[in-house]
């Protein structure tokens, strides 16, 4: 499956979702690419994406997509990721 | 490995505490300008780190009391670095979950990954509530960058 973490310049807060989302991942035992983009392209990039994850700023600004959108409040708890993501996976 | 380290990229020197300011525009200008002072970048790019507050809104506040500021790679990026700005008292971002503020990390990079584990290091390294409060607090920036070295040093990646 592919990840989408989607932030707004594409080199803070996407890095760090993406280094979470890839640990969940490996902790959920999900075969996951974990893909970044900035709010610029995250709408093209979401076409071929599984699940997005971002901020709820930027949730509210990508609109509605066709995959399940993933918001995080806490960038830096690994738990939060691991577990919405779950949650998403398992729908 | 390549990368350089978190404890090059954030140098004593970029640490200050105990900052007092007047919100979120002042407290990301206290980072920016520790970015500039230790070469990472120019003036300009406080000011592109203030605009993407006013574009994308206050999701830069990463978790409960923490704000990453930063701001695309541009012209103003010298070179990748990182500064510490710990504030006297906490200020308002508008954050709907994480406010208020009492360290604000300014982040520059001049391209989009060749800071992904040093910034992930560093996050995990705040992810503890209690350690990034006690950091938060912390008046001493050799105590601070004493403590990322460490944590650094004992990281098992």
């Amino acid at each position: 499956m592919k990840i989408l973490a989607v932030c707004g310049m594409g080199i803070g807060t996407s890095v760090l979702l993406k280094s979470n989302a890839e640990r969940a991942a490996q902790e959920l035992g999900l075969d996951a690419d974990v893909e970044v983009a900035d709010i610029g392209t995250a709408r093209g990039a979401a076409a071929t994406a599984d699940i997005v994850l971002t901020s709820g700023e930027l949730a509210a600004e990508l609109g509605d997509l066709s995959v399940p959108v993933v918001v995080i409040d806490n960038f830096v708890d690994g738990t939060e990721v691991r577990d919405k993501l779950a949650a998403a996976v398992n729908g | 490995m390549r990368e350089p380290s978190l404890s090059q990229l954030l140098p004593v020197d970029a640490i200050v505490t105990g900052i007092q300011v007047d919100g979120w525009r002042s407290a990301i200008r206290a980072a920016g300008e520790l970015l500039v002072a230790t070469g990472a970048t120019t003036a300009d790019y406080i000011e592109q780190m203030q605009s993407a507050v006013d574009e994308y809104g206050p999701y830069i506040v990463i978790a409960p009391g923490l704000a990453l500021a930063h701001a695309r790679p541009s012209p103003a990026v010298l070179r990748t670095g990182l500064s510490w700005a710990g504030l006297q008292e906490p200020v308002e971002f508008g954050h709907s979950t994480n406010d208020p503020v009492r360290l604000v990390v300014g982040l520059a990079a001049v391209d989009h990954d060749g800071h992904s584990s040093a910034l992930s290091r560093l996050a995990r390294l705040l992810a503890d509530p209690a350690r990034l409060d006690r950091l938060s607090r912390s008046t001493s920036a050799e105590e601070i960058h004493t403590t990322i070295s460490e944590y650094e040093s004992s990281a098992d990646e």
